[in-house]
């Protein structure tokens, strides 16, 4: 078989990269690792340049080509290479992109002579700082044109990724204005497409790693009306990416077994509810829907003679102004409407619409059904998309719109109608701009942060990461998230230590408060609250750390749930319990709460402390049912009795008695010796009050 | 493994967890009180001609939401009870009171498809069975308020109100129910009912008024009912809806309060340095889909339960969910625990988490993947929320930008696009709430570069001219949809769906026929100007002799597939003729033929190809009439 798609990697390791490697290493690896796992028989070769050493075919037969280092040639992905572009070596003169395109070029050619057309791509790393060597002959344009007419010939395609971090003063700029201009000039005359990328953390999402051919979800005519259509093909535009799906993995075959499988079968099977035993065979079961309380049964055929059947179309509603449609009223994944390749009428008539739908701030709304048989139609929004480059032509984004039975009309106050404690005042108001202009993504001419379009998945990152791990040594452990994938999550350092002034200025305009009467339900929010919301470190992990939030002012004397306070024991005590933080708190809980029961009953004054003190041991009492600890109850219930029955105090045990509040039971756990009806017996109720 | 790049055919049971947490725990129990008395069947506008009465109102609204409801919420209860009535049906049989019920139903139960059919035709019959009269009067001894809140009360007695929601919804346009008595018998009156509110609301019962103004004489809630909902000072003027000029307004604003928002679930947003703020989330918007299927058994009808096992392939051992789970890497199996594969999701603590701000030109059409989430402060947690909540609110608005945020779910974390949303209202009522939108955004690995892919070689793509751009903004004007609301149209296929149900349900013969609003209106588009405006557009983009050259190039020139597919016919026609297909058939020997050989007749018949290898003999078989 034929390889589907041959790849030589050109990546700059010159000493200006070194700042970079890093990030350029991860890009690169999960690229051959994309391969790896969804395109097997994809081949790689990889160059690098700006090394010291030289190594590349070009160099022995007609000499040049310095410091091009070929480090594999094409061949199978596979594993090697991975290894080899996670560690890339650290180069010390300056590379010559140029000569790194030819190389790859002849790589190329050599391996595929002229088969394989179209199939092949070059991918070129750099920073283009530095000036390439001018050509024997002709100018430097005169070189591009000639290599990109060879490109075109057989039909090889280039990314260039331009990695700048900042340009210092250093970087003289009339080389990187004549670099970029070579470069912008492949694009114009090649099938290549230049990046530049500003932080090396949208590297990994500005290329394309991953080779999916796109398959049309619709191809005919947009219908504007009955006499009026345009030829279109409907493409996905976005479409979620998902981790891939794990098989399932059984370790029951013998470790002796060579042959084994470890694959594990699913089996359904349909029960009846009357009789657990009985096995419904799957001719004997018919589809119900449910209607209310009701399942309506109904077979497959008379549900296709009654069901919805739209004709596969696409047909245009109408017009409508932009500010209609609301952006968060899309509903889905978004789709692309491009006029049928090589249909230059239909090119026209879409860019005719789009054209004018950008000028008059316009979008159509369509009604479609993919295709035949699909058993609903799609109400949607058309809007226009004008291409940017001149070889691509103009086409159009779909986004799903909802319909009646889609919208829940939930009434909210108007903010408005809030009383004036809730509105900010204007102080608060000018932080809250200055907040808003100040912590800016997007500064003016300058480059956007966190572009989606190169942002890639955390989750998928952190996924190929660990497999890679894992291939080498099985038993891994998951490493804590990347520090560069902390860019996507978190907000940028740098950013925030720019702008301290805002935001401490919006931090002390504004007064955050617990609300106290809501503490008891919240109270394990509350802590993960304050300890996430610290910005450093790992915050997913480490739940041990203290950090209270300055920002915050406990305004409850039992807001700090390390100890009982004297308003609410119960709720601070189950508070405490409930910490997960440190097993610690249990015991402190434990011991805080008899600290407290004896604390009232020794002040209490003809008895008005006892109710209370009965819920307090009824709540010690759950609590250390809970926690299976019975005997940490049964011997303080025990000691209590001890140090006063004989005093007045005698009539709290009453209390304790009539409400059912015995010492725990072996039933009730485990660890107790104290049976069933001793339990009962042990209060005072069987003994005569000391009189 | 799960490499399907298409995604075509998870278009529509695409639903994520995250979205089914909305289902919540609680169910809710609701009596609807409707006020029966003579003064609600007054023509309740002064447009002349329309008899439309407040009862008629009140019954619309309950029937739509009892629609919705079996829909949305069918384990919802609900019990609809008529005050003010002549004929009495109740449990402590009081009279005045008339609980409207059908078969097979309690009197607060689930609703059915027979409750909301005959439901809708209460009102043809309500004169004759139920009856109307007024409960308070000046001599009368009974009190049908009272007498209806406390049946209400006592139907809501059932379910706990730790696991459920229990409401009382009252539809009356009478303000002052007590205005006919004089005396100490009013003032006992009063005392009474409210005790029997206040009763009632310390049971866990919440009680809602939809008052309804009548066209000269605004529904005063101060007169009587404020006190009785316990309301205070400014309260009052906000609770009164603003009273519609036009009955439809008045029922769209009712139906909207019969609705008791659902969040989703609360969360905490981190603003930077330690500040954050309690928001909820609510799903104001998701595709209401066709139920789910639940297989029955086709001899009683009685639903199954479908249990999965696993089963290893090598020993045949019955396993436990397995714990490991492997993925194939490098011709190796790498293995995962589960714990391992939830560590690796979690890179995030699970809230949202403010980056910075964009202008609102840097959120792309295509930057979407499913619906948005509507975020509405809260200081139930955290008092002073809602202050920064509102001012934040407010500087993205007049500046234009967006938040971008960071939000952990451990489904999907997922980069969020944060919009701000002025309240907007209409004569309707509240169209769009104040708060923010949470938008979805894509990855990079979500996104696709379909247009590149078509580029043109060689030279540039075509683009439109001045004039054929003005021909289109022609076109554009004339097709112009102004009131264009964006859920205007009911879904055709769930409203045939459910209509299909409920006839099934109620064993009815004849199919319902849905009108479906989504067609276009082709009548409008054949109007002279619209055609001609077409017809332009039309010539200035296709030239004037489109149609005779398109279906020459159509003959000319196919694509390589379809030049494929025609080749491939042309074989199988050859093929086909090679055997005596009767034959075959006849002695039951088609069986004995490959696939690839009955295919031949299938393509050569131009049938569908598809499926095993007997269903190719069967679709031989009944194409040969047998």
């Amino acid at each position: 078989m034929a390889p589907k798609e041959s790849l030589v990697l050109l990546v700059d390791v010159g000493p200006l990269m070194h700042g970079v490697l890093t990030e350029i290493e991860t890009f690169c690896s999960m690229l051959v690792q994309k391969k790896l796992i969804y395109s097997k028989t994809d081949e790689v070769g990889i160059v690098f340049f700006g090394t010291e050493d030289t190594n590349n075919e070009l160099e022995v037969e007609v000499g040049g080509y310095e410091h091009v280092f070929v480090q594999r040639k094409i061949e199978v992905v596979n594993g090697h290479m991975v290894e080899d572009l996670q560690n890339l070596p650290r180069g010390t003169t300056f590379g010559d992109f140029m000569d790194a395109i030819v190389v790859g070029m002849d790589m190329l050619i050599k391996k595929y002579g002229p088969t394989n057309k179209g199939k092949q791509r070059l991918c070129l790393i750099t920073d283009a700082r530095h000036p390439i060597k001018d050509p024997d002959e002709g100018t430097k344009e005169d070189q591009v044109d000639t290599i990109s007419s060879m490109m075109k010939a057989r039909g090889v395609r280039m990314d260039c990724l331009i990695v700048r971090e900042k340009l210092d003063g250093n970087a003289n700029k009339s080389i990187v204005d004549e670099n970029d201009r070579l470069l912008n000039h492949f694009s114009r005359r090649t099938i290549a497409k230049t990046i530049f990328v500003g932080r090396s953390a949208s590297l990994s999402g500005a290329v394309r790693t991953r080779n999916i051919s796109p398959v049309t979800i619709y191809r005919g005519d947009l219908e504007l009306s009955p006499a009026m259509k345009i030829k279109v093909w409907v493409y996905k535009k976005t479409s979620q990416e998902r981790l891939p799906t794990l098989k399932k993995y059984s370790d029951k075959a013998p470790p002796t077994d060579k042959f084994a499988t470890h694959e594990v079968k699913v089996d359904f099977e349909y029960k009846s509810i009357e009789d657990p035993n009985k096995v419904v065979p799957p001719e004997q079961r018919i589809k119900g829907y449910r209607y209310g309380p009701q399942v309506v049964p109904i077979s497959l055929n008379e549900w296709e003679a009654v069901r919805f059947k739209p004709d596969k179309s696409v047909k245009l509603l109408g017009f409508t102004d932009a500010s209609n449609i609301m952006r968060h009223y899309y509903m889905k994944e978004v789709n692309v409407f491009i006029p049928e390749p090589g249909n230059s009428r239909a090119i026209l008539a879409v860019s005719a619409l789009a054209r004018a739908m950008k000028e008059m701030n316009k979008v159509a709304i369509l009604r479609c059904v993919w295709r035949n048989g699909q058993g609903s139609v799609v109400v949607g929004v058309l809007s226009p998309n004008i291409s940017s480059q001149e070889n691509i032509p103009d086409s159009f984004y779909f986004n799903v719109l909802p319909f009646a039975e889609d919208i829940r009309e939930f009434q909210f106050p108007s903010f408005s109608s809030f009383p004036s404690s809730l509105q900010p005042t204007v102080e608060q108001q000018e932080a809250a701009d200055n907040l808003v202009k100040m912590l800016d993504l997007k500064p003016s001419g300058g480059e956007e942060a966190l572009l989606p379009d190169f942002t890639p998945n955390p989750v998928l990152m952190r996924f190929y990461h660990v497999l890679e791990l894992k291939s080498r040594n099985p038993d891994a452990d998951v490493p804590p998230v990347d520090r560069c994938l902390k860019r996507i999550l978190e907000p940028d350092s740098e950013l925030l230590s720019q702008n301290k002034p805002t935001i401490d200025k919006f931090g002390s305009q504004f007064e955050l408060k617990e609300n106290p009467k809501k503490k008891k339900s919240s109270k394990r929010h509350w802590r993960d609250r304050l300890l996430t919301s610290n910005d450093d470190g790992e915050t997913a992990k480490d739940d041990m750390s203290e950090i209270r939030n300055s920002n915050v002012t406990n305004d409850s004397s039992a807001v700090k749930v390390d100890k009982i306070g004297n308003s609410t024991p119960v709720q601070d005590f189950n508070a405490m319990m409930a910490r997960r933080d440190s097993p610690e708190w249990i015991s402190r809980a434990f011991r805080e709460m008899k600290n407290y029961i004896n604390d009232i009953l020794e002040n209490s004054y003809e008895g008005d402390t006892f109710l209370k003190a009965v819920d307090c041991l009824e709540a010690l009492r759950r609590g250390c049912i809970l926690e299976q600890e019975p005997k940490e109850f049964n011997q303080f219930l025990f000691d209590l009795y001890e140090k006063w029955k004989n005093t007045d105090l005698v009539s709290f045990f009453e209390l304790v008695s009539s409400k059912n509040i015995t010492l725990i039971s072996k039933t009730e756990a485990e660890d107790s010796d104290i049976m069933d009806d001793e339990a009962k017996i042990f209060l005072p109720k069987s003994k005569p009050p000391p009189q | 493994m799960d490499i399907d790049p298409e995604d075509l055919f998870r278009d529509s049971d695409d639903s994520d967890d995250e979205f089914l947490q909305e289902r919540e725990p609680s169910k809710e129990f609701v009596v609807y009180l409707v006020d029966a008395s003579p003064k609600m069947f007054l023509p309740a506008s002064k447009e002349v001609g329309k008899g439309k009465t407040h009862f008629h109102v009140a019954i619309s609204c309950i029937s739509q939401s009892l629609k919705t409801q079996i829909i949305n919420r069918s384990y919802d209860e609900v019990s609809i009870c008529f005050f003010n009535t002549r004929e009495k049906k109740n449990l402590q049989d009081l009279s005045g009171v008339y609980v409207f019920d059908v078969m097979d139903r309690e009197f607060l139960d689930r609703p059915t498809a027979r409750l909301i059919k005959e439901f809708d035709n209460v009102e043809e019959t309500f004169m004759k069975e139920i009856g109307s009269q007024y409960g308070i009067n000046a001599d009368a001894r009974e009190n049908s308020l009272y007498n209806a809140l406390w049946v209400a009360q006592a139907l809501l007695r059932k379910g706990s109100i730790k696991t459920s929601a229990k409401r009382m919804l009252m539809f009356t346009n009478e303000d002052d129910p007590f205005g006919k008595i004089v005396g100490a018998a009013k003032a006992d009156m009063i005392r009474t009912t409210l005790q029997r509110a206040k009763d009632a609301q310390d049971l866990g019962i919440s009680f809602e008024l939809l008052p309804l103004s009548m066209p000269d004489d605004e529904f005063n809630v101060s007169r009587f009912y404020a006190d009785m909902i316990g309301l205070e000072g400014n309260e009052v003027t906000q609770f009164l809806p603003s009273a519609g000029e036009k009955l439809e307004d008045m029922t769209d604003q009712l139906r909207k309060r019969m609705f008791k928002k659902r969040k989703v679930k609360g969360i905490t947003f981190f603003i930077a340095n330690g500040i954050s703020i309690e928001v909820n989330s609510y799903a104001l918007i998701r595709p209401t889909l066709p139920g789910a299927i639940t297989w029955l058994d086709s001899v009683t009808n009685l639903p199954l339960k479908s249990e999965r096992s696993f089963i290893c392939a090598d020993t045949g051992a019955l396993l436990q969910e397995p714990a490991k789970l492997v993925f194939p890497y490098k011709s190796k199996n790498i293995k995962f625990s589960t714990e391992e594969l939830s560590e690796l999701k979690r890179v995030s603590s699970g809230h949202l988490r403010l980056l910075g701000f964009k202008p609102l030109s840097c959120l792309k059409d295509y930057h979407n993947l499913r619906p948005s989430t509507f975020i509405f402060p809260s200081d139930e947690e955290i008092i002073g929320s809602t202050r920064i909540f509102i001012a934040l609110h407010c500087s993205m608005l007049r500046l234009g930008r967006f938040a971008l945020a960071f939000y952990g779910s451990s489904s999907h974390p997922q980069m969020v696009a944060l919009v701000a949303q002025e309240e907007i209202t209409s004569s309707s009522g509240q169209v769009e709430p104040p708060g923010m939108h949470m938008i979805y955004l894509p990855y990079s690995d979500d996104i696709r570069h379909v247009e590149e892919y078509h580029r043109v070689d060689n030279d540039a793509a075509p683009q439109a001219t001045e004039d054929q751009i003005k021909k289109a903004s022609v076109l554009l004007k004339r097709i112009n949809l102004k009131e264009f609301s964006v859920c205007q149209f009911a879904n055709p296929a769930l409203q045939r769906h459910y209509g299909i149900l409920q006839a099934l349900a109620l064993d009815e013969d004849e199919m319902p026929e849905i009108k479906d609003e989504t067609l276009p209106d082709e009548e409008a588009l054949s109007r002279p100007g619209i055609a001609n405006a077409i017809e332009e557009f039309k010539v200035a983009v296709y030239g004037e002799n489109y149609e005779e050259e398109s279906k020459a190039a159509a003959t000319k020139t196919s694509g390589p597939a379809a030049r494929k597919r025609k080749v491939m016919a042309e074989t199988a026609v050859k093929e086909c003729a090679n055997y005596d297909w009767p034959d075959l058939a006849e002695n039951g020997k088609l069986k004995e033929r490959t696939v690839v050989e009955l295919k031949f007749y299938l393509t050569a018949h131009s049938l569908p190809v598809s499926g095993k290898k007997e269903d190719l003999i069967s679709r031989i078989l009944t194409h040969m009439g047998k």
